[in-house]
């Protein structure tokens, strides 16, 4: 058995600025040993620990996605240690990632649903994986009305820009951008809070319809009360946890909320799950 | 499987041939307490004078600091950024005079650092390359309480051979074949007569010596979430100084951290011991954290041993009932006072 805190080599191929406060970039790697990518074969809604030589680890959703071969992508805020030394690298550095890790979103049970997605801020980055993977011409057949909520801020806030515009076009997904505020007089989505736009735009619950949410802790907070109102079943609703990781394989006891470790039985629950387990994320 | 009797000498003889192939370390006196140490040629260890270790024998299997990797960040460097494994010794070692309860402890946190998925490589190599000869207890303390933590002051699992000190000597049982094994290196070979017998009744006698007990009898029909919410955690947390000291004592504590150290160029990713005591164990990048207040810490590390581990595994407690938390806590907190508190909860 292979050593599970080994990084696979990367070269960084391209960092893409998302925002325009310039705190979140878009890190594509390709894989140094071609045959390392079959290894690190993933599915939407996994994540990788990126490792920066020198500066430490940290755990990253996974934003390309399983249909996208050749790289793999992450988008990182900048926030600490490692966070700022990655954001100061540049194209050509060698690193390391080990992964997959995690759980992924529950493609089996999601297969012939109707899917909402609702993101917020920069926890859009699995959700991105979710939605090109769903939307793969090989894919598609397999699910059945796909809705997504994205808000963020303001207009510059928004990560993968080209993308939104490209499925806003499409007529096999649903997509309603929205921004907390704008002052842009072409602007021309949705302005107002994710739980609002949740509320007017969501499809109506039914035993066939799965809710995935990501974001901060205050739109999630505000968005289950609507789901609930909307008749959306717990067992229905579909999230992912942040916890402060070391080891991302359920060994350094770092991450656990009750008895189950976020890194290797989650990140990701359903609502009724979470509601027997203590809420220390 | 072989119950035998080795008088001293021929204890003292046989361990010198064990050095041939294997590094020996048992508990050598350290100041007031008793801590492992390699055992040198010609040195016998001192098995009656030590009732136990202070430090429980884990950092054997698991150094408090460890190198995983090493790495150089000189971009002229053809390997620049790339983790490389380090040399590790891995060669043979035999643990001699450790309590049976330390022993059983390995068994329990084997199943983290080996599970179905995952094997982590230096806990799990470093294992594999050690044997354990085991001394039962005739003197246990007031602290301990294996006998209801699964396993007891004679308890086999986890032994390749358990000693009990016999007059003159030892009754040797052979657990493993790792332990026939290494009688037969050892050059152990007299039959005890009635050997079976005499360890049975040193056993009864041994374990009619451990007084105190923990129960979770109810404990494991209680919900998590229940006992989490319990009204007792604060009160009991109020002297906790989150100082640590039960985790980094404690045989069956795993929790680690990883960090890289520099000097210069060069460098390693190393683990270290760490405690879900301290709060900076769960800070997020954001500055959230979700066990801010000490209380929460304390009632994780108690909830882990007596309620999560027993609730994952559908097994006994991740304790040995070794005492040394109990022993060295600088505030007197006792793990067998919450465990009745959380026994004795009635949710209102
Ligand atoms: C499953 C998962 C998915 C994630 N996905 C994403 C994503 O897609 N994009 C994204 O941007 N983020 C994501 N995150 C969050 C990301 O992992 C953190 O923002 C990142 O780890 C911060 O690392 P840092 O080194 O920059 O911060 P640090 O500098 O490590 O700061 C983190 C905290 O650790 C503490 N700390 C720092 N150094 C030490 C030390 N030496 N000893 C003790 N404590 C210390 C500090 O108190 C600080 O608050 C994800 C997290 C998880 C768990
Ligand atoms: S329980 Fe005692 S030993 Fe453990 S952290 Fe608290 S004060 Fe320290
Ligand atoms: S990060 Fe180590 S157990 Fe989850």
């Amino acid at each position: 058995m292979q050593n599970p805190y080994l990084p696979f080599p990367v070269r960084i191929a391209e960092i893409i600025t998302e925002t325009e406060d310039r705190n979140l970039k878009t890190f594509k790697f390709e894989f140094i040993n071609p045959e390392d990518e079959d290894k690190f074969a993933y599915k939407a809604g996994q994540f990788g620990e990126l490792s920066v030589t020198g500066q430490g680890e940290i755990p990253i959703g996974i934003a390309s996605s399983p249909v996208e071969k050749g790289f793999v992508k992450f988008t990182v805020n900048k926030v600490g240690l490692v966070t700022t030394h990655l954001h100061n690298m540049k194209v050509g550095d060698v690193m390391g990632i080990r992964g997959p890790l995690g759980n992924s979103y529950p493609w089996e049970t999601l297969e012939g649903k109707n899917v909402l997605i609702i993101g917020g801020g920069f926890a859009f980055t699995t959700l991105r994986s979710s939605i090109i993977y769903m939307l793969h011409p090989d894919n598609r057949p397999k699910f059945k009305d796909i809705h997504v909520i994205y808000g963020a801020r303001s207009p510059g806030m928004l990560l993968y820009k080209d993308e939104l515009a490209e499925w806003e076009a499409r007529d096999d997904i649903n997509v309603h951008i929205t921004v907390d505020g704008t002052d842009d007089p072409d602007w021309k989505y949705n302005v107002g809070f994710v739980p609002t736009i949740t509320e007017e735009k969501a499809p109506p619950a039914d035993s066939d319809t799965y809710a995935i949410i990501c974001g901060p802790p205050i739109m999630i907070k505000f968005t289950q009360p609507v789901l609930d109102k909307l008749g959306y079943l717990h067992d229905n609703i579909i999230m992912s946890l942040e916890n402060r990781m070391k080891c991302g394989i359920g060994i350094c006891g770092r991450c656990n909320i009750g008895k189950e470790f976020v890194c290797k039985d989650g990140p990701v629950f359903t609502l009724s799950e979470l509601t027997h387990i203590p809420k220390e994320y | 499987m072989t119950v035998i009797k080795i008088d001293k000498t021929e204890f003292a003889s046989g361990l010198e041939k064990l050095k041939g192939s294997n590094k020996l370390f048992s508990p050598a006196k350290k100041g007031k307490d008793f801590e492992f140490a390699k055992l040198d040629a010609g040195e016998v260890p001192d098995l009656e004078g030590c009732r136990n270790t202070g430090m429980s024998p884990k950092s054997l299997i698991y150094p408090q600091s460890e190198t995983m990797f090493e790495y150089t960040t000189e971009e002229a460097d053809p390997d620049a950024n790339l983790m490389k494994d380090v040399e590790k010794d891995y060669a043979p070692r035999v643990v001699v005079g450790l309590r049976p309860c330390d022993a059983y402890s390995f068994k329990l946190v084997q199943r983290n650092f080996e599970s179905p998925e995952y094997r982590d490589p230096y806990w799990a190599d470093s294992y594999e390359a050690t044997a354990f000869i085991s001394i039962a207890c005739s003197q246990p303390y007031s602290t301990c309480f294996c006998t209801t933590a699964g396993c007891g002051p004679f308890h086999e699992e986890g032994s390749d051979i358990i000693l009990a000190e016999d007059g003159d000597g030892y009754i040797a049982k052979a657990v493993t074949e790792k332990g026939e094994k290494l009688l037969a290196d050892a050059g152990w070979a007299t039959t005890a007569e009635g050997g079976e017998d005499k360890f049975a009744s040193l056993k009864k006698a041994a374990e009619e010596k451990v007084t105190s007990s923990i129960d979770i009898s109810k404990v494991r029909d209680m919900a998590i979430l229940d006992l989490y919410e319990a009204d007792f955690w604060e009160k009991e947390a109020f002297a906790c100084i989150n100082c640590g000291t039960c985790t980094f004592v404690c045989p069956t504590c795993w929790c680690f951290d990883i960090q890289d150290e520099n000097k210069g160029k060069e460098g390693v990713r190393m683990r270290n011991w760490d405690s879900c005591m301290f709060p900076l164990f769960t800070v997020h990048g954001t500055g959230h954290n979700p066990r801010d207040q000490k209380y929460m810490r304390l009632r994780q590390r108690y909830m882990h041993k007596l309620k999560y581990y027993v609730d994952k595994y559908e097994d006994d407690v991740l304790c040995t009932g070794c005492g040394r938390c109990i022993r060295m806590c600088p505030v007197n907190i006792d793990i067998r006072r919450i465990c009745d508190k959380m026994n004795s909860y009635v949710k209102a």
